[in-house]
């Protein structure tokens, strides 16, 4: 018998009983659709993460003063004044996998133009940080050396800055003050929109690291170093020279302790993608139970259907049916109903998942291996759900399947 | 000299139930030969039923031989017993055995699925000589839900004719007809024989048994009667004679 005959006579079998075989299928096609639905939103999360922090640079490196021991008493982070402008000048000599690096000092404070104001940022780097924080520069130009070694009162200001101090007119040439410093637009930002921790990345104000250390903040250390590894695959080795130069520059013998952290965007991805992949797996694994459940409902039905169909069985095999044919009868029939239920479900999925993400907006991403996957997990379950009736089918003794009430 | 059809020698059959050996046939010797409208015959409990069991090759004897059609079924195997049945044997059966919601055409072409030397299109040509062969070319696309019990009937003998069988074999084939469609079904049968089909009937009705050519009545696992039917009945004649039922 070949295996064309067989799939005719299942799908026959079949057709004579439509109605249950949708309802056999619905389990399969919301179990589908669910893992389908899912995983899409799972993915989606993941993927707008990594998009909002590679936004922010995947190259990026921080370092940031650590804890520091001062006569045994551990400080605080925040108010060690342990890097300097040296550590910058080191780190550019002696670390060939770091491209760019710029000091960083913040502030922030009430910035006021004519009667207008508002609560923001300012940021003291040099012009390699708009490459580094992967800014554009909308209009206007950056800061040259000579404003940089005069601590100029010039500043490029975010989207967010112009729209609320700006309502009209042009801010290039106008002045904003800043802590009682004016300070002269030369260019406004790129637009860059939020981060991932929905941060609002264009309220900021920019100006050279010289004006706000001297002018605003009247310090000589830096708060922070912001570097760009060469390329992401230097992103180990970057952290690496980074560490050690900094150890260098600080003094630090073997053995103790960093006075300082080096933290990579690399590294946040990672998290937050480890943190995404837990949900999708989390997420997955519910719909995978339903996927389970709606696969005892095919088994449920086939046994249910190898009784009712028992003088059928028995009919068949004594037509010359063997045990075989009656095998692969049955767990063609489960196979069909799994996969019909698999394609629809699919395509339900896909349907659900884009309404999902017009209405609601949510991210959502469905891969290739998601679908291939259900697809694949419901032949599987077709066969193993399919296999102990079919056996059971094929075990008839022909007699008794024919005399059978 | 006629071809042996169906040759059994010292057939015996036995059932264990529990710890009781049940012996359902006692050494039974049988002949049916080519052309043959053989009537077996006997009591619940006679062992006419597991005769025929085997004769379609769906038991296997404890002891004895048994050929059909020259080959001998005792060293087959399960696999090879079906391919027997699908090629030299036609079933009929007393409740029809029809598949429900599948018509007529798709019953009558469902021993030919088992066979994968016929093609589908020719698998539909022969469910449509068949179904012409018992007079129900105008039902072919009928469900069995409706039609009569004599269709029904029909429908089911169309599909032991299928394969071409050596032998048909019907198992009370007009218990649950009346009186004029067993006559009819008879006379069908009748018609199928003269045209050289072979036909082993289970019957334990003396008057269906009066169409056969011979009788062989079991009794306790033995034949203990076999004989030619000498003043046999012609069905179709039969029917002519019976009352005409008023239609309401």
């Amino acid at each position: 018998m070949n295996y064309l005959n067989s799939i005719k006579i299942a799908l026959n079998a079949l057709k004579r009983n439509k109605f249950r075989a949708f309802l056999t299928m619905l389990g399969i096609i919301i179990g589908v659709a669910s893992v389908i639905v899912m995983l899409a939103i799972g993915q989606g999360s993941k993927k707008s993460i990594q998009d909002q922090m590679s936004g922010m640079g995947t190259n990026l490196i921080f370092a940031m003063p650590g804890s520091e021991q001062k006569g045994g008493v551990r400080m605080g982070n925040s108010d060690a004044q342990s890097m300097k402008l040296s550590d910058i000048d080191a780190i550019e000599k002696n670390c060939p996998a770091i491209s760019d690096v710029s000091p960083e000092v913040r502030s922030s404070g009430q910035a006021v133009v004519g009667n207008q104001n508002w609560p923001t940022s300012i940021y003291g780097v040099n012009n390699k940080y708009f490459s580094i924080r992967k800014y554009t520069i909308g209009t206007g130009r950056t800061f040259t050396e000579n404003e940089i070694q005069t601590y100029a009162k010039v500043c490029l200001v975010g989207k967010t800055i112009v729209e609320n101090l700006f309502a009209k007119t042009d801010p290039i040439g106008q002045t904003v003050r800043f802590g009682n410093i004016p300070l002269l637009i030369i260019g406004i930002l790129g637009e860059k929109g939020e981060n991932g921790m929905g941060q609002d990345q264009d309220d900021l104000i920019m100006a050279p690291y010289t004006t706000v250390q001297k002018r605003i903040l009247a310090i000589t250390h830096i708060q922070s170093i912001a570097a760009s590894a060469a390329s992401e695959t230097q992103n180990e080795a970057a952290i690496e020279q980074m560490t050690e130069s900094l150890r260098q520059s600080h003094k630090l013998k073997a053995g103790e302790d960093n006075d300082f952290q080096v933290r990579s965007q690399s590294e946040m991805v990672q998290m937050f993608s480890s943190i995404s992949n837990v949900m999708t797996i989390l997420l997955g694994a519910i719909s995978g139970i339903s996927l389970l459940v709606g696969g005892i409902g095919i088994m449920n039905i086939m046994y249910v259907s190898v009784t009712e169909r028992t003088r059928e069985i028995g009919l068949r095999l004594s037509v010359g049916g063997r045990g075989n044919d009656i095998l692969l009868q049955f767990l063609i029939e489960s196979i069909l109903l799994s996969v019909f239920g698999g394609v629809i479900g699919i395509t339900l999925g896909i349907v659900a998942t884009q309404v999902m993400a017009s209405i609601m907006s949510w991210p959502v991403v469905i891969t290739t291996l998601s679908v291939v996957m259900s697809f694949l997990v419901c032949s599987a379950i077709g066969i193993f759900f399919g296999w102990y009736p079919a056996r059971k089918a094929a075990s008839l003794n022909p007699i008794d399947a024919l005399r059978y009430e | 000299m006629k071809k042996t059809i169906i040759e059994v020698k010292q057939l015996k059959k036995d059932f264990f139930v529990g710890e009781i050996t049940v012996h359902a046939l006692r050494g039974v010797n049988l002949e049916i030969k080519e052309g043959e409208f053989v009537a077996i015959m006997g009591t619940s409990g006679s062992g006419k039923s597991t005769m025929l069991n085997i004769l379609g090759c769906l038991d296997k004897p404890t002891s004895g031989s048994y050929f059909l059609d020259g080959i001998s079924m005792g060293e087959l195997s399960k696999n090879e017993l079906a391919n027997l049945r699908n090629i030299k044997l036609g079933f009929v059966f007393q409740s029809y055995n029809l598949l429900s919601r599948t018509t007529a055409l798709e019953n009558v072409e469902l021993p030919l699925y088992y066979n994968s030397k016929i093609k589908s299109k020719e698998r539909r040509e022969r469910a449509e000589a068949a179904l012409e062969a018992v007079g129900l070319t105008d039902r072919m696309h009928h469900m069995p839900n409706q039609m009569s019990g004599g269709q029904q009937q029909r429908v089911a003998i169309a599909r032991s004719l299928v394969n071409d069988p050596v032998v048909i074999l019907a198992d009370e084939a007009t218990g649950n007809l009346d009186t004029r469609t067993s006559y009819e079904i008879m006379a069908l049968l009748q018609d199928l024989n003269q045209k050289g089909k072979t036909i082993a009937f289970v019957t334990h009705e003396p008057d269906i048994a009066k169409f056969m050519t011979r009788q062989i009545v079991f009794r306790d696992g033995h034949i203990i009667r076999e004989e030619y039917v000498t003043n046999r009945n012609n069905a179709a004649e039969l029917l002519k004679s019976l009352p005409i039922e008023e239609s309401v």
